[in-house]
């Protein structure tokens, strides 16, 4: 009875501390640049990508707030691109020192830049692009969501496991599928596979009547390959190519065996209640950018719940800490480069009904631990900002 | 003198009868397992996903989460019947029944509660909200204090029975599964998956302890996951599930210091002793089989096929 007693004192000393209550407040800014016309009209981006796993990661760490006397706000802000994207930016800023970026590379340095941003702590949540990690990177710009060369990386480690060592090349002509072809070939590169073919899609035909016509040609005079990989990110052509190959191989990258920041096919590792949480919230499945999204705000909230403190610096220091981790439902703790604010993650390589491997494969291994054999390493990294920082 | 040591060991031969229970998460089944001759003898139908599994005080019933029927099924282990299903809340994932042999704690795993349901009235007596993904469950010997840990807020929830209402939260390392009181109800220990941990605690004043770490040469840490842990009967040494590291950590339950690892099947989750304790029995949820381990040499003699994804175990003497 004494014992319950003590527990019960110690109950009412707790619940006296928690009244001092701590408010979190975090922005998400989001850059509404429309992706260009596909072929297809099957999968439309939803209108939330992005915020959705933001909402989802506050309402997580809300939930645990409410033991420690602490609460969370997001306050999620879209501009279109012709807009005054800095401007709008810079306002924000003035008002939240922890904001998730939702914008592509250019638009990212430039916000980080901004003297208003100096002490905020600043999450990528969508921009693939190496250089953000590389030379380009900044101390209070953090990336939850994985590099073009991590998601490389993950598949080349697979094809080097299946041994095939061979592979060809289709890439669109955006952007971001130039930029993912080129961390597909760098990877290729690191691994020491060959890379026996490359094709740029320029058809402007609609695949849709004619694929089964035209993809055996384009892809007949491709050397002896053992996977065909697809660089289309905006998810324009590469739905057509499966199948209707001149050779019957697999395919990869943007399509056919995929590696994805996360998936709706990921249940292990507890991702069931995670995929079960967003899909009552959202009504729709989680993608990669609502995985990033998610993780930003779920980082936020661990060291808060661990500092329990608010300040952006103090964070920022506590979550590229070696005490910090988080749980991602990816089956190991997740923690940051400190090198490079990049979110060390596992990157499962997917398709539309299974998860086919989870990388780091097996075998594969690095002296800090194995997720670091993804992406940029940092004796090959012009990253300088977190060194200058401490 | 020899003659009555020799009879004393055939008398003591029947305490190696009973049963091991084992639960398989995908395939909506248990898996009956015989002590003495290391057999699945029984292969009996359940719910949907059936995870945690606890005997009756008397052994006469046997509880099972049936976590996508969303609901406690009520079994007849004699002859594997159904008799009744008892309300759960949504998603019963783990649970243990309080020292009054009436109340169950159910953590529910996708509703951020905790329900505590009254096995003989049938009826849910209390809800409590906890953090998300409550999963660890556990009460004190003297029946007043139930704790549930949840795996995303990364707390221990410590409720008072007789309230039903929280009186304290304390935070853990990432992704707590599973919790127990030992040495009388003086200390709580509670696994971590991702942080890699056991934290202590002094139940008195719920302070931290003691935190147990693992290192087994030749695995990284992140991939050395506690989860399930059982005590040995005098408390003295702990048998901690290692999930995807596939060993057994055996802990000096006093010092708090790891003395052996023991190889097992592929991620490891939970655990029961033989009724006599010289044996346990692991679930190894992705081989899809059981390990058995001498207790005191600590060595793994056998391994049992059972069904798909075996996740809980109990003891049925």
């Amino acid at each position: 009875m004494k014992r319950v007693l003590g527990a019960l004192l110690a109950g009412v000393i707790w619940a006296a501390a928690a009244s001092a209550e701590t408010r979190v407040s975090i922005a998400y800014f989001h850059v509404d640049v429309p992706d260009p016309p596909t072929l297809s009209n099957l999968d439309p981006a939803p209108d939330d990508l992005g915020p959705a796993g933001a909402e989802l990661g506050r309402l997580e760490n809300d939930t645990t707030g409410k033991f420690l006397g602490q609460t969370y706000q997001l306050e999620v802000v879209s501009v279109a691109p012709d807009e005054d994207v800095i401007a709008a930016a810079a306002s924000l800023l003035g008002a939240h020192r922890l904001v998730l970026l939702d914008a592509p590379a250019d638009h990212l340095l430039e916000i980080a830049d901004l003297p208003e941003a100096e002490g905020a702590l600043l999450f990528n949540v969508s921009a693939e692009d190496v250089s953000l990690r590389d030379a380009m990177c900044r101390a209070h710009l953090l990336h939850t969501i994985p590099s073009y060369a991590m998601r490389a990386d993950a598949l080349m480690q697979f094809l080097t496991k299946r041994r095939w060592t061979d592979w060809v090349l289709i890439a669109g002509t955006q952007d971001r599928d130039l930029a993912f072809a080129e961390a597909l070939k760098a990877s290729s590169d690191k691994f020491r596979l060959r890379l026996r073919g490359e094709k740029t899609w320029t058809f402007d035909a609609d695949m849709r009547r004619n694929a089964a016509q035209e993809v055996p040609l384009f892809t007949q005079d491709f050397r002896d390959h053992q996977i065909l990989l697809i660089a289309d990110e905006i998810g324009d052509f590469g739905r057509y190519i499966a199948y209707n190959t001149w050779e019957p191989r697999p395919v990869g990258g943007s399509e056919g065996i995929q590696p994805r920041a996360w998936s709706p096919v990921v249940e292990q590792w507890g991702a069931a209640q995670l995929q079960g949480r967003f899909s009552d919230l959202a009504g729709r499945s989680m993608r990669s950018r609502d995985y990033a999204a998610w993780a930003a705000v779920r980082s936020i909230g661990e060291a808060v719940t661990r500092t329990g403190q608010a300040d952006a610096q103090v964070l920022r220091d506590y979550i590229l800490s070696d005490a910090f981790e988080l749980a991602g439902f990816k089956g190991q703790p997740m923690s940051y480069r400190g090198w490079n604010g990049q979110l060390r993650q596992p990157i499962p390589l997917v398709h539309a009904r299974a998860v086919v491997a989870l990388a780091p494969l097996d075998g594969f291994l690095h002296e800090r631990g194995p997720l670091d054999t993804l992406g940029v390493d940092r004796p090959e990294s012009a990253c300088t900002a977190f060194e200058e920082q401490k | 003198m020899i003659r009555l040591a020799a009879v004393a060991f055939l008398m003591a031969q029947p305490a190696l009868a009973g049963e091991i229970w084992i639960t398989n998460e995908k395939d909506d089944t248990i898996s009956v397992i015989d002590v003495e001759t290391l057999e699945v003898t029984r292969t009996i139908k359940t719910g949907e996903r059936p995870r945690g599994i606890t005997f009756s005080k008397d052994f006469s019933r046997v509880y099972i989460c049936a976590s996508d029927s969303d609901t406690v099924q009520v079994m007849d282990p004699e002859t594997g019947k159904i008799l009744h299903d008892l309300p759960s809340g949504e998603d019963p994932e783990q649970f243990v029944l309080h020292p009054n042999d009436r109340h169950l704690y159910i953590a529910n795993e996708d509703d951020a509660i905790t329900t505590v349901a009254d096995t003989e009235t049938r009826t849910v007596i209390a809800q409590i909200d906890v953090g998300i993904e409550p999963e660890g469950m556990a009460v004190s010997p003297d029946g007043k204090i139930a704790i549930t840990t949840s795996e995303t807020t990364n707390m221990a929830h410590w409720i008072d029975t007789e309230t039903q209402a929280l009186f304290a939260n304390t935070l853990v390392d990432s992704r707590p599964r599973h919790a127990e009181f030992i040495k009388d109800g003086s200390e709580l220990w509670v696994s971590s998956e991702i942080g890699g941990t056991i934290t202590v605690f002094d139940v008195a004043d719920q302070s931290e302890q003691g935190k147990i770490r693992f290192e087994i040469p030749g695995v990284h840490e992140d991939r050395i996951q506690p989860v399930g842990f059982e005590l040995t009967s005098d408390d003295k040494t702990a048998f901690v599930a290692l999930g995807p590291a596939n060993h057994v950590a055996v802990v000096n339950a006093d010092t708090l210091e790891v003395e052996d690892y023991i190889l097992v099947g592929r991620r490891v989750w939970h655990m029961a002793f033989s009724p006599d304790g010289t044996l346990l029995f692991t679930t190894n949820g992705v081989s899809g089989d059981v390990t058995v381990i001498d207790v005191e040499k600590r060595e793994p003699i056998k391994t049992i096929k059972v069904g798909r994804f075996p996740w809980g175990a109990a003891t049925r003497p």
